[in-house]
């Protein structure tokens, strides 16, 4: 791979990520369980949409095929979309949504931590905003884990389930493959295992004190990179890419 | 989920900058204190308002009651002496 295919690709992985992410949160948009929670939940996934505007600005640029921010989100392919599985799982309920939050959240602003040092200005520069968007995501996560978790017999239960069927899916986050290795050798983004030691230490902390047992680590599903993704992944993209396919050019 | 009826009313103040004073921005519903700071900021402060928000337990505020609004706030109307405007300044004070 070339310096500036590496470059697009990791822009690309994180753009993806918090564009489809974003797209499950805003999902919550008039079924929070209070007014206060549906203006959190899309406030975050307004932020994530943000950074993956930027990013998917930025891979557009490097790719040099002429495609904007637009092109990549909305007439790509599913096999064309390189987010991470744990970000397009569906909601659930209250709980699953927030073990989802609390498990990325905390590898993201551990991510992000590290590419404020990235050799790529654009990608250091998203991260150097973002990790303070990303700061409240994370703290958002952990208050509301903390509650359900160690709240009444029912909370617990699903806040327990929540985070056992999201998991699995938190293995591929660390995986390593020829982007990371290269990424690493041209110092624009970190090693995956560079970030686990601080994500573990860190969910650990939280789920202690929030008297959650850490799930163990047996299934480990993958291919979110390679184009490969979830069964309900193609029925987000429908909803995420309808309006534009069927009106191309549409504006506000 | 507890509905809305379970979670206590908090009543938000939100000051905008250094300087100013924290003012009433409206209320939320949170199940404890932390949880009604971050409420607030969410729901008060999305467009660039505040650098720095209290929350107050609605109930703990005492309010005046609508029926002593007479003898509460009707006698200040007529003491215009109150004013610093009805006092003629004397040339000679400069720094008043």
């Amino acid at each position: 791979m070339t310096e500036v295919e590496v470059r697009t690709a990791c822009a690309l992985r994180l753009g993806d990520d918090g564009l489809v992410l974003s797209h499950r949160l805003a999902e919550w948009a008039s079924r929070a369980p209070e007014l206060e929670e549906d203006v959190a939940l899309t406030n975050i996934a307004l932020d994530l949409l943000g950074q993956a505007r930027t990013l998917l600005t930025h891979a557009g640029g490097l790719e040099g095929r002429g495609r904007d921010e637009n092109d990549l989100a909305y007439l790509r392919e599913e096999r064309d979309f390189v987010n991470c599985l744990l970000v397009e799982q569906e909601n659930g309920d209250f709980g699953s949504t927030i073990a989802r939050q609390l498990l990325w959240s905390t590898y993201q602003l551990g991510l992000l931590e590290a590419l404020t040092r990235s050799t790529d200005s654009t990608l250091a520069a998203v991260a150097a905003k973002a990790v303070k968007e990303v700061a409240y995501h994370r703290d958002h996560a952990l208050q509301w884990t903390l509650r359900l978790g160690d709240g009444t017999e029912e909370s617990h239960r699903r806040m327990q389930a929540g985070l056992d069927r999201m998991w699995p899916f938190t293995a591929e986050l660390f995986e390593r493959d020829g982007v990371t290795a290269e990424a690493v050798a041209l110092g624009i983004g970190p090693d995956p295992d560079g970030l686990r030691p601080g994500w573990d230490a860190a969910v650990d902390a939280v789920l202690t004190e929030a008297t959650l047992r850490r799930p163990a680590d047996t299934w480990a599903p993958t291919g979110g990179r390679r184009g490969l993704h979830t069964e309900r992944f193609g029925h987000l993209l429908a909803e995420m890419q309808h309006l534009h396919r069927s009106h191309p050019g549409a504006r506000w | 989920m507890s509905s809305s009826g379970e979670w206590p009313l908090w009543e938000v103040f939100v000051r905008s900058r250094r300087g100013l004073s924290h003012t009433h921005a409206g209320s939320i519903h949170a199940a404890d204190a932390t949880m009604a700071l971050r409420n607030a900021r969410d729901v008060y402060t999305r467009r660039g308002e505040g650098s720095s928000i209290w929350v107050v337990p609605a109930s703990a505020i005492t309010a005046s009651s609508p029926d002593e609004k007479d003898p509460f706030f009707d006698p200040a109307a007529d003491k215009v002496y109150r004013h610093p405007t009805f006092y003629d300044i004397p040339d000679e004070v400069r720094n008043l």
